[in-house]
């Protein structure tokens, strides 16, 4: 029988938003039985502490925060580690920012206000593509 | 504002509730905000610069910011939690703007203020678009205070001359 607790990998994600409902709210529609660690952070300091200490395997990575912000958390975090996927999640709504972020290395773009199917999704194309 | 610019929130309001609840809000017909109060018990206050200066706020009694955390999936409808969400709410809305007004719409990071507010926490020099949003039995409101900044213009004007 499949036993999809010990066929996970043990991959782990950081959310970084400064909004603790909107953090529990990706955890909570994550449906991803292959992500075995979730971590989350507040700001990008936070972010860049908890990567340092974890080295999570993929970031969903929100822009306007106090103290650090998510685009150059993006770049400070592809300087550490560049095989990280980020998936950043934002309401900043223009296609500047979206292209600033992938030219950043995020491979990933959710407009918020998202949808679980939306996240579900874009979350799976982090996972699933190749590196 | 134009009518095209206080349409961008007032469409930027009905896609957050529509998006995050699943049922549509509605929205009354706007207005200029003259002396009366619309604060209500949180409201969430994000700051404009770059081409334009002024700010967003979005304010909301506890009741519908519960119905909305119950949206998210939140067990935990407590002060802090609707404080969370109020900011979120401003700072979604501000930050969806910038698909019309483009990436130099520069927004803040969320403030969030308390209880029935003094007037001192708008701006008294601008004029402010009240738009009344009706979402299931609860009236919130989003408040506009925007003006191009003429500063910047100039700058950009002498530069492209130049």
């Amino acid at each position: 029988m499949n036993d999809v607790a010990t066929e996970a990998l043990p991959l782990k994600l950081l959310i970084v938003d400064d909004s603790s409902v909107v953090r529990r709210s990706i955890e909570r529609q994550l449906k991803m039985p292959k992500i075995s660690t979730i971590l989350q952070a507040a700001n990008g300091r936070e972010a860049i502490e908890m990567f340092l200490e974890h080295r999570p395997d993929f970031v969903t990575m929100d822009i306007t925060m106090p103290e650090m912000d998510g685009l150059t958390c993006v770049s400070k975090i592809m300087a550490i580690q560049p095989e990280t996927r980020i998936m950043v999640i934002s309401a900043l709504g223009d296609a500047e920012t979206a292209i600033e972020a992938v030219e950043r290395g995020a491979n990933e773009y959710v407009f918020k206000p998202f949808s679980e199917s939306e996240l579900n999704q874009a979350l799976r194309n982090l996972i699933e593509a190749p590196q | 504002m134009t009518d095209e610019e206080i349409k961008v929130f007032i469409e930027g309001a009905l896609h957050y509730f529509e998006r995050v609840t699943g049922s549509a809000a509605a929205v009354d017909a706007p207005y200029l905000k003259g002396d009366e109060s619309v604060a209500l018990e949180y409201t969430g206050v994000i700051g404009i610069s770059g081409r334009h200066r002024g700010a967003v706020y979005f304010t909301s009694a506890s009741e519908p910011l519960v119905g909305l955390l119950q949206s998210f999936g939140e067990t935990d409808h407590g002060t802090p939690n609707q404080a969370d969400l109020v900011g979120e709410i401003a700072n979604t809305i501000a930050g969806n703007a910038r698909k019309f007004f483009g990436s130099e719409f520069l927004i803040s990071v969320p403030i969030v203020l308390r209880g029935q507010l003094d007037e001192i926490t708008l701006p008294r020099h601008m004029k402010t678009v009240v738009i009344p949003i009706q979402w299931r039995s609860w009236r919130c409101y989003l408040l506009v205070s925007l003006h191009k900044n003429p500063g910047l213009l100039d700058e950009v004007l002498h530069r492209r001359r130049g």
